[in-house]
């Protein structure tokens, strides 16, 4: 519920991410769809964040604003002491660049790259990135490193989406349905790899999923609806992904 | 190895198909351009060798008879470098089997070593040896067309006189590259010879002894050439010379120039448009092609590559399908340049080819290329750029197709869903599409002008030998004479008609701008050989003043209104002031009409006539011709079908024939671009036909999303095509025309027909060579791989 404005106050110095009545309407007039309307979140740094909500909500719309590939049609969106919505499309790729690591929903990976040689196009232009190949050992593909996306299975592909996020070290992971393709077993495999970039790196991590057990492993469960944020639960106890029930 | 340069070498290979036929565009384009520069360049340059070191003279003076102690006179003249003096004259060769009379230049060698200027270049046999007077060496054309050899007699008649020569020798000289027979336009190998005998025998025969009647002389660097051709008249004037001319002038260089600067005009002209369309095409495609990286580029955007890294990668892909193509075309060109060179060697009669390769349209053709592919890149760049990496990564997502629901249930029922689809993206992406439609269309125009170039040939000698020549056959007098001679030809059996005509040779003056050539005097209303306006309309002769051929009216700068000058090379010489009263469409040549009577009467010479036009019964031609060969005043008799066979054949190897090696050009570069265009079609339709197949339908209907796509633009791309081809007829036309020929600019509705079928045969196989690789294509991977 509406969260107040002495505990925003309270959070400022060490939220990563602060939002301010973010909004993104897309198109106009009848057929206008607002996909945010006045999001109001703060995300403090290190943590893991699970997003939850029903499908067309507004949870991909809102991790593409903050994690700088979109914009909002309103509102701010803060990353530190920084308004993302101030900030020029070359700060954006700039701050893309040293901050953030994607896994898309539908993998996006390079069709025409192999699994190492679309890690690899990540760690090229990172600063202090994993080898690529400890990266895909790290989501157990270790095996798989020489083959092009269109050779490999859909959960293999997010796999590899996954290891290319984590090679760089990002500050900042976001996951949009990483685990959606998966078997319980890779499932937890994925999530514990990101448990692991959590707690060695002390990136912040951006879950979005629909299984709601998921949410167990989280510092913090955002539950959205109707592009809007219904309720944020800090969790006391973090499960390892092992007991995380599928 | 980088990833990204990684992806570029894959994806170069996946697109091969589409990167080969992008650069073949840019290649042929570039091809053509260094080609027709180092063909002209090269040809400019063997023609300059030639001429050096066969020492051809500067300035040429025909004299009546001027005394041999007059060549030192002309030598000592300040800006002359050298001088000769020798005899030449006419001579009709008899050569057995021949109905009608053969006729030939005779020229004089020095009795003793080599000439001064003007020297031969020996093919064959030996030189002439001393003064041996019954020795002659023979133009090699001439030989080779009726089988003489060094070793056979040649039987001359030379004022009268008959008489048997030896041939020893057989010779080429950049004098003689083009021999013409008088009053002809073509060149004939066949027809006319060139003969050259000790100036002892030369003397003899035209009775010429201790004389001279034309004096070759040679300049020194840096003089004025108008000085020396004043200062040789004024010596000559007393001996009965008839005005010194310069190169420029003389009949056979005049042709070479026509024909290499037949070839620089095209060079200029015709390439140009060929490169732009190439460029054009390369445009659309590079465009489109990046536009299928949408996905690709907004997803290397969200993991924080820059503007700059991103475009560069495009860039790359850009240059090396340019570049390739540009290279290649380049090293092509040269070769094509090369072997060109060496056919028009053989044509220009060059005894040795000098290659020269300037790097200018080298670097034109790279750049032009280059330029138009990132052109077409970085506008989709921008526009990909300007989008944020979240909804450039969205591309792969349906396309808005929203606003297409509209077609009213009526034309929904009346069409199947294949068909709606194929409807909707024609109408959802016009961009796209007219694009699409722009580059088909610039391909039909590039082969629709060079098909109505092609038939403009045709028409032109249709319209130059049954519109405007009506005649049969042509008599030319050994000079002017009384008109009684037309009643002789007249009383000829078989002669249907005779008509008569006063050719006078002149220099036209318009202030600085001359033209050697000669005014044609005809009847008031000539029925056998007439001047046309650009309807081909006949124009009558007015009772005053000169009608002037267009392209003769432009190197003349003069326009109708305004006073030619007319200075008579013949007889007294007298400069005439004709005002200029219409101008003619005549298609060959450059003619100067003037009314018979009219040109007599400013000549005091009333009632003569140099030649006459005659229509003939066919049956009885050998009657005829044979009674013409003993006539002593005829001095060459024509056919017409003779004329029109080496106007033919100039057409055919010379400048002209350039004309179906860029036709063959325009043709690569047309089936260049509809291949492109149903390639890009197929790239962009993959997915939604495997969607397709995958829900059930055949692979015939499911191309049809495609096909039907490809042949709607192709059939809306024909009436653009037909515009654009009708203007662009006219700067490819222009570039085929010369002084010696000039080509019609019309594109006309067999011209389209024609195109229009080259571009339908063209999207036939490109739509075949589609459909044969989505029929084979694994639906499984089209469409887990997105693209
Ligand atoms: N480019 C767009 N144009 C128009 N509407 C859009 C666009 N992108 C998203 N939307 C709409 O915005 C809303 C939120 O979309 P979003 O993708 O954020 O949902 P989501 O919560 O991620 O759903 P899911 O769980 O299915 O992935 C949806 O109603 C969607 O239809
Ligand atoms: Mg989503």
């Amino acid at each position: 519920m509406p969260v107040s404005q002495i505990e925003i106050s309270e959070n400022l110095h060490e939220a990563i991410y602060r939002t301010v009545g973010l909004t993104k309407v897309y198109g106009e007039g009848a057929a206008a769809v607002h996909a945010l309307r006045g999001v109001d979140l703060v995300i403090p740094p290190g943590e893991i964040v699970v997003l939850l909500g029903p499908s067309g909500s507004g949870k991909s719309t809102l991790l593409n604003i903050i994690g700088g590939l979109d914009r909002g049609t309103d509102g701010e969106a803060w990353f530190e002491d920084q308004n993302l919505a101030d900030m020029s499309d070359a700060e954006l790729t700039i701050y893309r660049r040293d901050n953030v690591g994607f896994v898309f929903q539908f993998y996006n990976l390079m069709p025409s790259l192999t699994a190492r040689e679309n890690v690899e196009l990540v760690t090229e232009i990172a600063d202090d990135p994993m080898d690529p190949g400890e990266a895909l050992a790290l989501v157990g593909l270790h095996e798989r490193t020489d083959h092009f996306p269109a050779q490999l299975s859909g959960g293999e592909q997010q796999r590899v989406a996954i290891a290319r996020a984590i090679a760089k070290r990002p500050r900042v992971l976001f996951c949009d349905e990483p685990t959606g393709a998966l078997d319980s077993k890779t499932g937890r495999a994925v999530l514990k790899v990101l448990k692991e970039v959590n707690e060695t790196l002390g990136s912040t991590v951006l879950i979005v999923t629909h299984a709601a057990a998921t949410a167990d492993m989280a510092h913090r469960v955002i539950h959205f609806a109707d592009g809007d944020v219904r309720e944020v639960i800090e969790n006391e106890t973090q499960a390892d992904p092992d007991e995380i029930e599928w | 190895m980088s990833p990204l340069d990684r992806k570029l070498l894959r994806d170069l290979w996946r697109i091969k198909g589409q990167a080969i036929a992008i650069g073949a565009v840019i290649a042929v384009g570039v091809l053509m351009l260094v080609m027709m520069t180092g063909l002209v360049s090269s040809l400019e340059e063997t023609r300059k060798a030639y001429y050096e070191r066969y020492r051809l003279a500067e300035v040429f003076a025909p004299v009546t008879r001027a005394p041999e102690r007059v060549v030192s006179e002309l030598a000592a003249l300040p800006g002359v470098a050298a001088a000769e003096g020798r005899v030449t004259g006419a001579a009709l060769v008899d050569i057995e089997g021949s109905a009608l009379p053969l006729q030939a230049r005779v020229v004089s060698l020095p009795d003793f070593g080599e000439p001064k200027l003007n020297d031969v270049y020996l093919t064959g046999g030996r030189r002439l040896e001393g003064d041996r007077t019954d020795e002659i060496l023979l133009l090699q054309g001439f030989a080779d067309a009726h089988g003489l050899v060094p070793g056979d007699t040649l039987r001359l008649t030379v004022r009268g006189a008959r008489r048997d020569f030896r041939i020893v020798g057989l010779a080429q000289s950049p004098e003689f590259l083009y021999v013409t027979a008088p009053g002809e336009l073509a060149p004939d190998d066949a027809r006319f010879a060139v003969i050259w005998m000790s100036r002892t025998a030369a003397e003899a025969a035209f009775d010429l002894q201790g004389a001279f009647n034309e004096a070759l002389l040679s300049m020194a660097r840096g003089a004025s050439e108008a000085a020396v051709l004043d200062a040789v008249d004024r010596i000559l004037e007393p001996y009965g010379g008839q005005t010194a001319y310069g190169l420029e002038d003389h009949v056979s260089n005049r042709f070479v120039t026509e024909e290499i600067s037949g070839l620089r005009t095209m060079s200029t002209g015709v390439p140009p448009i060929f490169l732009g369309v190439a460029a054009f095409l390369l445009y659309i495609v590079i465009s489109r092609m990046v536009e299928a990286e949408r996905e690709q580029i907004g997803l290397m955007k969200a993991f924080g590559y820059n503007n700059r890294e991103v475009g560069l990668h495009y860039f790359k892909l850009v240059i090396v399908i340019a570049a390739g193509g540009a290279v290649t075309g380049c090293l092509l060109g040269i070769a094509a340049g090369n072997a060109m060179a060496g056919l028009y060697l053989e044509y220009f009669k060059f005894p040795f080819l000098i290659f020269q390769l300037s790097p200018g349209p080298f670097i034109i053709g790279f750049l032009t290329s280059i330029l138009a592919a990132s052109a077409g890149g970085l506008f989709v760049l921008r526009r990909v750029f300007a989008l944020t990496p979240a909804v450039a990564m969205r591309a792969a997502a349906p396309a808005d197709y929203s606003g297409a629901g509209a077609f009213g249930s009526a034309l929904n029922r009346l069409l199947d869903q294949p068909s709606r689809m194929v409807l909707r993206r024609i109408t959802r992406q016009p961009g796209r599409m007219v694009g699409a439609m722009l580059g088909i269309a610039a391909g039909l125009a590039l082969s629709g002008a060079m098909i109505a170039v092609m038939s403009g040939f045709d028409e032109t000698l249709g319209i130059a030998f049954g519109v405007i020549d009506r005649s049969d056959v042509t008599v030319t007098f050994t000079d002017a004479r009384s008109d009684k001679i037309l009643l002789e030809l007249a009383r000829i059996p078989g002669v249907k008609h005779v008509e008569p005509v006063r050719m006078v040779p002149a220099v036209l003056r318009n202030g600085l701008k001359t033209h050697r050539g000669a005014i044609s005097g005809l009847v008031p209303r000539p029925r056998l050989n007439r001047a046309l306006d650009s309807d081909l309309d006949p124009i009558e002769m007015p009772g005053s003043g000169v009608i002037l051929a267009r392209p003769l009216a432009d190197i003349l700068d003069i326009s109708p209104g305004e006073m030619l000058t007319i200075e008579v090379r013949e007889g007294r010489q007298p400069d005439l002031q004709v005002p200029v009263v219409g101008l003619a469409d005549s298609l060959l040549g450059s003619p100067a009409y003037m009314d018979i009577a009219a040109i007599n009467r400013a000549l005091k010479e009333p009632g003569r006539v140099s030649g006459a036009y005659l229509a003939i019964d066919a049956s009885q031609s050998e009657a005829i011709y044979s009674r013409l060969k003993n006539m002593p005043t005829v001095a060459g008799v024509h056919l017409k079908d003779n004329a029109r066979r080496s106007f033919q054949q100039l057409m055919d190897s010379g400048a002209g024939a350039m004309r179906y090696v860029m036709a063959l050009i325009a043709f690569v570069i047309t089936f260049g671009i509809v291949y492109n265009t149903a390639r890009i079609a197929q790239a962009e339709r993959e997915r939604d036909i495997a969607s397709l197949r995958v829900i059930g339908f055949t692979k015939s209907e499911a191309s049809f999303v495609l096909l039907g796509e490809i042949a709607v633009v192709t059939l809306l791309a024909l009436p653009i095509g037909a515009v654009l081809a009708f203007f662009l007829t006219f700067g490819v036309a222009a570039g085929f025309s010369s002084d010696l020929y000039q080509i019609p600019a019309g594109f006309g509705r067999a011209d389209f027909g024609m195109a229009a079928l080259a571009v339908l045969a063209a999207s036939l196989l490109s739509g075949w060579l589609v459909k044969r690789d989505t029929d084979r294509t694994d639906l499984v991977s089209a469409l887990k791989s997105k693209e």
